[in-house]
């Protein structure tokens, strides 16, 4: 049950994107288009599990036992940004469309503050291992969850005639706080 | 260098308006949106990012010989880590208060994409002089523009500035602004502001 509920508040009570505000960039710059936007959602969702059940046992089995938490934020960036490489050699090699069409924003998962902002409220909320792997499933289905919406309404507003001032990041602001008013509904949920 | 002609002023001014980071470029904008409830949340994060800004560009620049270039993103953000862990200690120590309602934002300034940018694009290329005044403007202008947020959310949001009460008193605060949706709403019509004066300047 507690599972459940860690996965349900990640994912929808307090999604990452919209009502944490973290990985703002990749929201912003890969919801133009319905493909890329699934699929970096899912090659965020996948940094996301790994990095959450790497960082896990890196603090609690070396970290936490020798007193080196100061280390803490050197060490989890170090691991993201190897996994992240990883990811990307593994894309590349298996699908090279997927590849071109993330472009610039695969390396930058690295810098994306969903990925380290999880393994550090992990850490801070003392979660169990299993908890927090899926509290990593539930934040990157969020963060799916968010991109995926924006990407739809972006398509369609290609054909509405937005204030010339507001084009691009202005309307996607606004849009993004009329989503996160309509997330917040979901706060009854438990 | 390809751009000797830019003064040295120039270098530091372009970081407050023409290349603000945060409305211009859109960079850094998680802990834009999410520690601006109030001016003074706005205020240390600005000065935080600003002391990590400039020193790691301080130090990419002093190394930008040494690090080799298949490894340099890697170098960066382990300086930068450093340095926010400096930052982070030093909130902790001294404003206990204000460490614990940024909270893993401090951290996230690791991740901050302007921060990581300038190394990338300008302390990597330039001597340490240039490097530093660029660091500088660029803080100084995410400073800005986070103090101006948090005051317009402050305002709204609970009626006061800095804590202080300056709303009539029979106002009743719009409790969205110091939500997350306010921080969207309020960051895109600024974003839209900004749109609009920059076109006012270019016709003049």
């Amino acid at each position: 049950m507690n599972l459940i509920i860690i996965f349900i508040s990640a994912a929808l009570i307090n999604n990452f994107v919209l009502i944490q505000f973290l990985g703002i960039c990749p929201f912003v710059g890969v919801s133009k288009k319905m493909d890329s936007a699934v699929s970096m959602g899912l090659a965020v969702t996948f940094v996301m599990v790994i990095s959450a059940a790497v960082t896990w046992l890196i603090y609690n089995l070396i970290l936490e036992p020798t007193n080196m938490q100061i280390l803490e934020y050197v060490s989890f960036i170090l691991v993201i940004a190897s996994l992240v490489q990883l990811v990307e050699m593994f894309i590349k090699k298996v699908s090279k469309p997927l590849y071109d069409s993330l472009g610039i924003f695969l390396p930058l998962i690295t810098t994306n503050c969903a990925i380290l902002g999880l393994a550090l409220i992990s850490v801070l909320r003392e979660y169990s291992f299993i908890q927090s792997v899926v509290f990593a499933v539930g934040a990157g289905v969020g963060f799916t969850l968010a991109l995926v919406i924006m990407a739809g309404i972006r398509e369609e507003l290609e054909l509405a005639p937005v204030p010339k001032h507001f084009k691009g990041a202005g309307i996607t602001m606004i849009i993004a706080g009329c989503l996160g008013l309509a997330f917040m509904g979901f706060s009854g949920l438990i | 260098m390809s751009k000797k002609k830019v003064t040295l002023i120039q270098e530091f001014l372009k970081g407050i308006w023409k290349e603000n980071p945060i409305l211009i470029s859109l960079l850094g904008l998680c802990p834009t949106l999410a520690v601006t409830v109030s001016a003074e949340n706005g205020l240390a994060m600005g000065l935080a990012a600003t002391f990590v800004v400039i020193s790691s560009s301080i130090i990419v620049s002093m190394l930008r010989k040494i690090i080799p270039s298949e490894v340099r993103i890697a170098s960066f953000i382990v300086i930068i880590a450093t340095f926010v862990t400096i930052a982070d200690r030093f909130l902790a120590a001294y404003f206990p208060d204000i460490s614990s309602s940024l909270g893993p934002f401090i951290p996230l300034i690791i991740v901050n994409c302007m921060i990581l940018g300038r190394q990338e694009a300008f302390a990597s290329k330039n001597g340490i002089g240039r490097s530093f005044l660029d660091a500088f403007g660029v803080g100084l202008g995410f400073t800005l523009v986070l103090v101006l947020l948090g005051t317009i959310r402050e305002l709204f949001g609970s009626g006061t500035i800095f804590g202080i009460q300056v709303m009539w008193d029979s106002f009743h605060p719009w409790a969205v602004m110091i939500l997350p949706p306010g921080a969207f709403l309020a960051l895109g019509l600024m974003i839209g502001a900004s749109n609009w004066l920059n076109e006012l300047g270019e016709k003049k």
